[in-house]
């Protein structure tokens, strides 16, 4: 564990310039360059918020912001996207980068630290957007952004514990990579991003809880939303899972650590 | 430094699970065995002592790349371990991990980063690389605009440009252009000068020759030979005869001069003596003057009665090139229907034109003009001799040639 992190940081200079890499190549070919990065989620936002507004607004208690819903959109969002980024380029991760794992020798950690490292700068050139946006919409998030980092660390933990996993199994049942999008389409949908947990039946609001993401996507609205600091209970089980799960991840690494590059 | 290398009982085998489920299992429940396990590598064992440069050498499939990776460490091996000191470079495929729409520039502090070297460092080593690489502007460009040669030459002044304790060549040599080839063959012999150790994968024997003080075969994913070039070369060379006709056996011995004997071959034919005589007297000769009038003489028995025999002989130096070489299938005299206990004379009278060194005469029965259809009897080395100058200017190189200064010097001054 302790070698993994100090190799971590003997490749830093290939882990800082892939991440630079990445975000440069992704988009020098593009007129708009970077502004892509952005310009995908928000225009989501903006296809919910023109769609469901209407239906959606009047459930948004005490506050008096014409586009409260646009606002909980983003703040959803801001904390859904790093999550699901996270989650989906690690799935693929070693399949992807097959040339250089058969061909070179090179700490396997750097790998997802590019992955969390690219994912953590779009994340806040996102934020900085939402954050903009929050400005022209008259709404001024207060002091519980300073909370923000803290949700963040949990999000990236729990998205990286089941990344890893599923990462490492896709190497060997290539099925894991069609299967994951599926699910994340339906755990987007059984997330409250797009709409309000009060808006589920009782009897049907128990299994919200079962969603680890539940309270982050709350702790976002809760920070970027209403300004209040988020309820950290649940979060501090959510990190307990991370954890756990980021464990599990590091036994079936080393399992398969013999076998992978094999199989790639 | 110089960079140490041990490897110890190295094998590595593909295992088939039936079913991934079951591999997943294995992680997790200690009893379950894979189905089949298939080992492209068993019992390797060889060290590299600081300073020492050794080529392996073997066919396709004889398992020398999979070697290079487990001592590399991009895969893991299934039973036996590797031990490195030192900084290992490997040159294993050039241009792994180059981005088409980064400069070379770009790049370099990319692929450079990947080999574990900091900013500071490759700043450091930019100019050189530059310079190595000879591209001019392109190095600018983005990489997709360049050709495979220029990629290569890129790729192999960024893997060579810090002075590695192991260096590890994968025949990447063989691509690029030959000057650029020349260029880094010389890189990598003033490695071998500076004292760094080498690991040398090649099927250009001649530059195994070369450059290794020691070289491994490999076959079947086993050391077949491990010594010096010229004995596994040699085996190396009756060995690829041997399977194109199956049921050969190779001997080899070194004899007291140094030179290494090797014979192979199906024996319905056999070399029953080789002399080198003077051509006037008759006289056995172990030395030759340079431009005496010589002959080879050499008796063959026959032991079946064969459809045709060609005779080869070739001539080498002390460093295994040959300086020449022929055979009667050439020269239109193919000895037809050869029967049982005959016994043949070759006689191969020439001039001298030697320089001055040991040479040997390897002769090879064969049945047609190359010896992978029937090979009779290859034997390499079976006469060497010994060539001085007494009674010439002193000259060097390999050959006489029947040169002469003409000086030509413009008078002046005198009337």
């Amino acid at each position: 564990m302790f070698g993994m992190l100090s190799s971590a940081w003997r490749y830093r200079f290939f882990i800082s310039s892939s991440i630079r890499t990445e975000l440069r190549t992704k988009f020098v070919r593009s007129r708009l360059g970077g502004l892509w990065m952005l310009l995908n989620p928000l225009a989501q936002v903006l296809i919910f918020a023109f769609v469901l507004s209407a239906v959606l607004s009047a459930k948004l208690p005490g506050i008096n912001n014409r586009y409260a819903y646009a606002i909980y959109l983003m703040a959803g969002t801001l904390g859904w996207s790093l999550f699901s980024e996270i989650v989906s380029r690690c799935v693929t991760m070693f399949v992807d980068n097959a040339n250089i794992l058969k061909k070179l020798a090179f700490p396997r950690i750097a790998l997802p630290c590019i992955v969390v490292g690219s994912a953590v700068v779009n994340n806040v050139l996102l934020f900085l957007a939402v954050l903009l946006i929050f400005g022209f919409l008259g709404h001024v998030p207060g002091l519980a952004l300073l909370a923000l980092p803290l949700i963040m660390v949990v999000t990236i933990a729990l998205a990286l514990g089941f990344g890893l996993m599923l990462g490492v199994l896709n190497v060997f049942i290539r099925d894991v990579g069609q299967v994951v999008p599926v699910v994340m389409q339906f755990l987007y949908w059984f997330t409250p991003v797009v709409y309000m947990a009060n808006i589920i039946p009782k009897e049907f609001r128990a299994w919200l809880s079962l969603n680890p993401l539940v309270p982050i996507v709350t702790a976002y609205h809760d920070i970027l939303l209403y300004d209040r600091m988020p309820d950290l209970g649940p979060l501090l089980s959510v990190m307990a899972l991370a954890v756990v799960l980021l464990l599990i991840s590091l036994v079936i690494f080393r399992k398969a650590n013999a076998e992978m590059v094999d199989q790639l | 430094m110089s960079g140490e290398l041990q490897v110890v009982g190295l094998g590595k085998a593909y295992r088939r699970w039936g079913g991934e489920l079951r591999r997943i299992a294995s992680w997790f429940v200690s009893g379950i065995a894979p189905r089949e396990e298939n080992w492209v590598l068993k019992d390797v064992s060889f060290s590299i002592a600081p300073g020492e440069a050794v080529g392996i050498i073997g066919q396709n499939g004889a398992g020398k790349s999979t070697l290079l990776k487990l001592i590399t460490g991009t895969t893991q091996p299934t039973a036996g371990h590797v031990t490195l000191r030192g900084r290992v470079a490997a040159i294993l495929e050039l241009g792994m991990g180059f981005n088409g729409d980064l400069t070379a520039r770009e790049n370099v502090y990319h692929s450079a980063g990947l080999m574990g070297y900091s900013w500071e460092d490759i700043d450091r080593a930019m100019p050189e690389i530059e310079a190595f690489a000879e591209i001019g502007q392109y190095f600018e460009q983005p990489m997709r605009t360049y050709s495979s040669g220029m990629q290569m030459r890129v790729a192999f002044s960024v893997a060579t440009a810090f002075r590695p304790d192991l260096l590890i060549v994968d025949e990447a040599l063989s691509v690029g252009d030959s000057y650029f080839q020349h260029k880094s063959f010389d890189r990598i012999r003033q490695f071998r000068e500076q004292g760094v150790s080498i690991m040398f994968v090649s099927h250009s024997l001649s530059d195994v020759r070369t450059l290794c003080d020691r070289v491994i075969l490999m076959d079947k994913g086993r050391i077949l030979k491990d010594g010096q070039p010229d004995e596994v070369v040699d085996y190396y060379n009756a060995m690829i005869t041997e399977k194109e006709n199956a049921k050969l056996t190779v001997e080899q011995r070194r004899e007291k001069n140094g030179w290494l004997l090797t014979r192979s071959g199906s024996g319905e034919a056999r070399v029953e003596n080789l002399r080198l005589l003077d051509e006037e007297r008759g006289t056995e000769l172990a030395v030759v003057n340079v431009g005496q009038r010589v002959e080879l003489r050499l008796e063959v028995k026959v032991h079946q009665d064969l459809p045709r025999l060609v005779l080869g002989y070739m001539i080498r130096d002390k460093q295994g090139h040959v300086i020449w070489g022929t055979n009667t299938w050439h020269t239109g005299q193919v000895v037809e229907a050869p029967r049982n206990g005959e016994t043949i004379m070759f006689r191969l009278p020439f001039t001298c034109a030697l320089g001055p060194g040991s040479y040997s005469v390897s002769p090879a029965l064969v049945s047609t003009d190359t010896h992978l259809a029937d090979n009779y009897e290859w034997v390499d080395n079976l006469l060497v001799f010994d060539v001085i100058n007494a009674d010439r200017p002193f000259f060097i190189g390999s050959s006489s040639i029947d040169a002469q200064f003409v000086i030509e010097r413009e008078r002046s001054g005198v009337s």
